[in-house]
């Protein structure tokens, strides 16, 4: 598990809360990869369920992902996902889906004027915020 | 040549770390049934009576399963497997 606060550049950070602002009112979501906590390289995913409330990522765009993150040496850090009428927590759908739990999971909360972004690890129903650092 | 099988990292924990075991030749879900005799608890994470699961998604070579044969896709000698849990959830 990393507990270590994930570091993300602040033009990958604009990028994700770009890509989720995009995709409102439906929830967007993707994939950041890198090497021990530190953030190098984001990649958009289509949510297939084109839905406000749920969200499926693209099967073959996360299995191309997962082929270029080994060409390039990079590990799978977190999965990003927005929520555009909640708040940045894991609902019970999210828990219930964690199957990545070396991952951390952040969630974009696209209720206020300004995004609300937390990362969380989740592991066997148990949730844990963890800090991000936008750099 | 063998069947080379991608493990996520979410059930390496099964295969002591292995990122890539190796498949039995035959058909999907004989593969999946040989890796739980060599990796016990592995196939009910991937497979339910005898059916991926469906937010698990399996390719042979570059081709998901469920636009082939499904679990009856055949597997041969080079192929490659790859098992990638699916990545979901949503507010509700």
């Amino acid at each position: 598990m990393n507990i270590n606060p994930l570091i993300i550049p602040s033009d990958i950070f604009t990028d994700m809360l770009a890509h989720c602002r995009a995709g409102c009112p439906n929830e967007a979501c993707g994939i950041l990869a890198g090497k021990g906590n530190e953030i190098s390289k984001i990649y958009k995913l289509t949510n297939i369920e084109k839905s406000p409330v749920s969200y499926f990522m693209d099967s073959k765009e996360q299995f191309e992902v997962m082929k270029d993150m080994r060409d390039n040496n990079l590990s799978m850090l977190a999965i990003f996902h927005s929520h555009p009428s909640s708040g940045a927590y894991p609902s019970a759908k999210d828990v219930s889906l964690a199957f990545y739990d070396d991952c951390v999971y952040i969630i974009v909360s696209l209720i206020e004027k300004e995004p609300v972004v937390k990362a969380f690890s989740i592991k066997e129903g148990s949730i844990e915020e963890i800090s991000l650092t936008v750099k | 040549m063998a069947v080379k099988v991608r493990i996520p990292t979410p059930l390496q924990r099964l295969t002591q770390g292995k990122e890539e075991v190796e498949g039995k030749q035959g058909t999907v879900i004989e593969l999946i049934n040989d890796l739980e005799a060599k990796y016990p608890g592995i196939a009910e994470r991937i497979s339910e009576g005898g059916k991926v699961r469906r937010f698990v998604n399996i390719y042979v070579n570059e081709e998901d399963i469920r636009f082939l044969q499904a679990e009856q896709t055949p597997v041969k000698d080079g192929d490659e497997i790859s098992i990638v849990p699916a990545i979901a959830g949503g507010e509700q």
